[in-house]
């Protein structure tokens, strides 16, 4: 096992400067079109935060948290957003495009050719995805910031928590990409992912369910994330937010772990 | 000969997909400079054997070694020095004809000045600068076919595998394809391609093997090849009737061999002539009469008892 893995490890740079082409071909493949769906990603959390932080949030009220803190609903609804949207976004390229490339486009048959290995493909598509989430999460902050929902210097911390999101679920959609059949089975990924959108404290606090029901949803992968960024955002974080930046972390190394090792069983036929 | 190191070599080399042999066990040794086919139907195993060299399908059995090393283990190393346009292209649909080629240079880590270099150089040897910008999809088969040799260069490789580089091209566009790897062969580098065409194998190949069913049937040049498993001369008959089997029969005794197949009956001569006025002389009248040289075509009817492409 040390054999197998050393040479690796020793091999790091050349290994990250593979990974990096990778994600230079998709910067090269950037065309108009590819920003119209660039735009969508951003508007649709925009417009959530808009209908029902502040819209529905004028009948709710203000919210009192767990901890004591209270804070309008358009304030804590908008990290959820921000979280899901970082989710959104990694999930469209490492799925979806991910997939297409694969099975359809055969992009990664030539590419294996050369010496880049699976492992590096998943690391510089999963770059990739979060650039491209990267550039959501800053710009809903941005838009955060501006609305009074938090402060610029939470906003700030509040970016890298979203990139670890997006690093997250990047590479846990790259891992599901490679077990899917056909394009079918994205609708049934999309409505795991519209599930886990209502239901992980994004719109009601986890608090407000049965013991058992908030006992699930606060394993879900989107909850850890909308937990981790809210407690940044709105500065009620504590110990707990170690914990979500441990599963996340998680998450991530055992994604690419599975993505690697799934595409290279279905590369290297 | 003094002790050349090959640049490929295979030992007992099988592939298997789960209870299917496609490489039963074949030796083939490879050397530096030399154009080297795989000559076979599809389905002889002439792709798999194709991708464990490439270091992308990992052997299941036997010994392989690339440039001295272990395809398994160094597969990054390996194929950073070979150059590989395998039998589908794979092309980047989403990129132009250029950025195909600039993009895979970064795929070998060639800074992106020397990949723009390259990249107008290989286009004028493919022919194809004047198509530099379009993109993939709209190019001809031909074209795409030259802008996956194309690729398969831009690392200057030391050895280029070639699958089925013609199948499916027009006769020009083989012939500029044949012209071009050519070239390739005159510059040093080491060619290893699969074929089902004998003509292709002829005109390209220093050595090939004869593959069916997984196993290597024959090896050696094509004029060897054609000397030890065929005559020098081929007379084809086809008789009017529907069975050339009727006729065959009559013709036992002449020349070294006869061939029956659905459309015609081959006889293996030395002299075609005088096989003609042989079969004249017996009363028979074919409908048709050619006389050829033997062709790769013939070693394999011979070797396998069928054609190469049916």
């Amino acid at each position: 096992m040390v054999s197998l893995v050393l040479p690796r490890l020793v091999d790091v740079s050349a290994a990250s400067r593979r990974s990096a082409s990778v994600a230079e071909r998709n910067i090269a493949a950037l065309k108009s079109v590819y920003w119209l769906l660039l735009v969508s990603g951003f508007v649709e959390p925009l417009l959530y935060l808009l209908s029902i932080g502040v819209g529905v949030g004028a009948l709710v009220g203000d919210l009192t948290l767990p901890g004591g803190q209270v804070v309008t609903y358009a304030a804590f609804v908008a990290p959820a957003m921000l979280a899901s949207s970082a989710m959104t976004g990694a999930l469209a390229e490492t799925t979806f495009n991910f997939f297409g490339k694969m099975k359809y486009m055969k992009l990664y048959d030539g590419v294996i050719a050369t010496p880049v290995q699976p492992f590096e493909i998943a690391l510089g598509e999963l770059g990739w995805a979060m650039l491209r989430g990267g550039a959501y999460s800053a710009a809903f902050l941005v838009v955060m910031a501006a609305m009074d929902l938090t402060t610029v210097g939470r906003a700030a911390a509040a970016f890298p928590a979203a990139v670890l999101v997006g690093f997250a679920f990047g590479a846990l959609g790259m891992a599901l990409a490679t077990f899917m059949r056909s394009w079918q089975d994205f609708d049934l990924m999309g409505s795991a992912q519209f599930t886990l959108f209502l239901f992980s404290g994004t719109f009601v606090p986890a608090e407000a369910y049965p013991a058992i029901v908030r006992w699930l949803v606060e394993v879900t992968p989107l909850y850890r994330a909308v937990h981790l960024i809210r407690g940044v955002a709105l500065g009620t974080g504590g110990w707990s937010s170690l914990l979500d930046v441990l599963y996340l972390v998680a998450v991530m190394t055992v994604g690419l772990l599975v993505a690697a090792r799934r595409m290279g069983r279905l590369l290297y036929r | 000969m003094t002790t050349v190191q090959p640049l490929i070599r295979a030992r007992g080399l099988v592939k298997r997909f789960g209870d299917f042999t496609a490489v039963d066990g074949i030796d083939v040794e490879v050397l530096p400079g030399e154009a080297f086919g795989f000559l076979g139907p599809n389905g002889a195993g002439k792709s798999s054997t194709m991708r464990m060299i490439g270091c992308i399908s990992p052997p299941s059995g036997g010994e392989l070694r690339i440039l001295g090393m272990d395809p398994v283990r160094d597969g990054p190393a390996i194929r950073a020095r070979l150059g590989v346009c395998p039998q589908l292209d794979n092309l980047d649909p989403e990129l132009t004809v250029q950025e195909n080629l600039t993009t895979y240079a970064r795929y070998f880590g060639i800074p992106r000045r020397v990949a723009r270099e390259r990249a107008r150089e290989l286009l004028d040897f493919v022919q194809l600068t004047e198509r530099a910008d379009s993109k993939v999809e709209p190019l001809s088969g031909g074209m795409k076919r030259r802008l996956t040799i194309a690729r398969a260069l831009v690392n200057e490789p030391e050895i280029v595998l070639l699958d089925e580089p013609t199948t499916g091209l027009d006769p020009q566009a083989r012939h500029l394809v044949w012209e071009r790897l050519f070239r390739l062969k005159q510059q040093g580098v080491t060619l290893v391609l699969t074929t089902h065409y004998m003509d292709e194998a002829e005109q390209l190949c220093d050595r090939l093997v004869v593959m069916d069913g997984g196993r290597i049937v024959a090896e050696g040049s094509p004029r060897a090849l054609i000397e030890r498993y065929s005559t020098r001369e081929v007379v084809e008959l086809r008789f009017a009737a529907e069975s050339q089997e009727a006729f065959a029969g009559k013709l036992d005794g002449l020349g070294e061999r006869v061939e029956v197949l659905p459309d015609r009956v081959l006889l293996y001569v030395a002299d075609g002539d005088a096989a003609v006025a042989e079969v004249q002389a017996l009363g028979l009248t074919p409908a048709n009469v050619l006389v050829r040289r033997s062709s790769l075509e013939d070693v394999f009817l011979h070797l396998t008892g069928r054609t190469l492409v049916e």
